[in-house]
């Protein structure tokens, strides 16, 4: 049978709000247990929630950036459950009335752009983090994680593939970074994913009976768990099984998800609106002053550079993959005035190295000036593609200019037509038998001939060039 | 509507109060009683009237995302139970 893949994802944003969601507690990572962590989290008797105007701030600007509605009155609920990371007995979220409404991401899968709509995004808090290992067979509680502030960004189940799940959590983990409100680090779980998977015969209108896989926190967990998930359930259903609604956890030693509660013991959340917060009511005059704040979007900057730099979509989609490197090919492409040039060069070469470096734009050791003097070197054919790789290596290495390399080592492509002339009448004294073969109709004997041209010039020759002066010479 | 011995014990468990068989029924005529008066205030004619989140027709008020707490982990620490390495502890929970 032919099966359909549906899928739907849940992801947990971390926004990099400097307190926490509901006191003036500090968020910053990495402190020692404990210590951000006031009465608040610590759910002491009395103490009350206070909101952090930064969370609704972050959290419109996410609802603008997905084409959503902004609820401007909406609420927060409690969803009931305990467990000792979580000392109020409940967490504080949204529920019927979330802050974000109805939006859509474009993804691209391939070189096919496809739309998945974004059902809702609701503030909360995050719990705090149980230690298991250890303590006298006790589990050792941290809550300074508690309070901090999410948005918990929840899709339609659109996407059909693992491949378009992880396209878009890629593209909304682009998103928030770009828009500055989640610092994106998925080591440190500021990014974590929740998948529903089910799968059905195709062509059947209802879906299948799906299982969640929980708190996925880096994009191969995702796609590992997810295709495996799909073919259990694939095999399950063919072996004449049935699939039962589950919670599953991926365990990425064995590459397998297991079980971690069926449907009967799910919990039973009863939400209420949270007495403890009245509505938080946003006027229209704030939503457009953060409109107006918006930086250009991933989206409309892709359309922009295949517009104005001619570079194709999938380069375009590379290049705005984060802000920095956005910006870093505006600045070479304006300067340079060579989009395709810069664009072969920043998703090629410096993509590649920093890849191998395992840094990322911003740690790039050649500037975007620099790279601007080689390029317009290139542009101006005083380095064939050839010198120009060994250009670019030795701006890697150096903080030298691409003029002053060239100059240093005496890279400068030969463009001189006399210089190119002598070379290429020696060439062809010396190769007799090519020659012969060339006038013969032998193509490929014109490249042996430019081949010894250029190993004469000492590779410095422009190719062009020799391959045309050589036809004229020769016909 | 009328809760069942298992609807009241059912209840019970969600909050994590132990009640036993014979508190059940007691409990349950008092939840029963509750319910009573929820279902009178649900008689009421409330058609095109919005839902009220918090009795009080107010705004939140937001806070400026600026630290005000300090750490206080000491004369927290000193209330729990039993702590270890700056942690609380708890008796072994694995879900």
């Amino acid at each position: 049978m032919k099966w359909e893949v549906v899928i739907g994802l849940e992801v947990h944003v971390q926004l990099n709000t400097k307190t926490k969601i509901f006191s003036g507690t500090s968020t910053a990572f990495g402190a020692e247990p404990n210590t951000q962590a006031s009465a608040v989290e610590l759910a002491f008797p009395g103490v009350l929630p206070v909101m952090n105007k930064a969370v609704v701030d972050k959290a419109i600007r996410l609802g603008l950036a997905l084409d959503a509605r902004i609820n401007q009155k909406n609420v927060f609920a409690r969803k009931n459950y305990f467990y000792p990371d979580l000392p109020k007995g409940y967490q504080i979220s949204q529920m019927e009335l979330p802050i974000v409404e109805g939006g859509k991401l474009v993804i691209l899968v391939g070189e096919e752009e496809k739309t998945v709509r974004v059902t809702r995004a609701h503030m909360e808090e995050d719990a705090g983090k149980s230690l298991h290992e250890d303590f006298q067979g006790m589990t050792g509680i941290d809550l300074n994680r508690a309070g901090t502030p999410l948005l918990e960004v929840v899709s339609e189940p659109d996407m059909r593939s693992a491949e378009e799940a992880v396209a878009y959590a890629r593209t909304l983990h682009t998103l928030v970074t770009w828009l500055g409100i989640c610092d994106g680090n998925m080591q440190e779980g500021s990014f974590r994913v929740d998948a529903n998977v089910s799968v059905r015969p195709f062509g059947q209108q209802e879906f299948g009976t799906r299982r969640e896989i929980k708190n996925l926190n880096s994009f191969r967990f995702l796609e590992q768990a997810i295709k495996y998930e799909i073919q259990w359930q694939i095999d399950t259903l063919e072996d004449g099984g049935r699939v039962e609604q589950a919670t599953v956890l991926f365990d990425p030693d064995s590459g397998e998800t297991r079980m971690m509660r069926s449907k009967e013991d799910a919990h039973d959340y009863r939400y209420f609106p949270d007495p403890d917060l009245l509505p938080v009511r946003i006027s229209g005059a704030q939503i457009e002053a953060i409109r107006a704040d918006m930086p250009e979007l991933p989206g409309a900057m892709k359309a922009r550079f295949v517009d104005a730099f001619g570079v194709s979509a999938y380069d375009a989609a590379l290049l705005t993959s984060s802000r920095a490197t956005a910006e870093f090919f505006e600045a070479v492409a304006s300067a340079s005035a060579q989009g395709k040039l810069a664009a072969n060069w920043i998703n090629g070469e410096i993509a590649a190295r920093l890849n191998r470096e395992g840094k990322d734009i911003g740690a790039c050791p050649i500037s975007a000036e620099r790279l601007i003097g080689l390029i317009v070197r290139i542009a101006d054919n005083t380095l064939s593609s050839k010198l120009a790789k060994q250009v670019f290596d030795a701006l890697w290495e150096s903080d030298l200019t691409a003029d002053a390399i060239i100059e240093r080592d005496g890279l400068k492509q030969v463009s001189d037509v006399g210089a190119i002339e002598k070379m290429v009448e020696e060439a062809i004294a010396a190769n007799p038998k090519a020659v012969e073969e060339f006038r013969a109709g032998k193509e490929k004997a014109l490249n042996a001939l430019a081949g010894q041209v250029m190993k004469a010039s000492k590779g410095k020759a422009n190719p062009a060039q020799v391959q045309d002066i050589l036809r004229q010479k020769l016909s | 509507m009328s809760l069942t011995h298992q609807d009241v014990a059912r209840i019970a468990k969600l909050a994590r109060i132990s009640v036993n068989d014979e508190e059940i029924a007691a409990v349950g005529e008092k939840l029963n009683n509750i319910f009573g008066l929820i279902e009178k205030m649900q008689a009421v004619n409330t058609d095109g009237i919005e839902p009220m989140a918090h009795p009080q027709d107010v705004s939140l008020r937001l806070r400026e995302d600026v630290v005000t707490q300090t750490n206080q982990r000491e004369a927290f620490q000193a209330v729990a139970p039993q702590v270890e390495k700056g942690l609380f502890l708890v008796p072994k929970v694995i879900e």
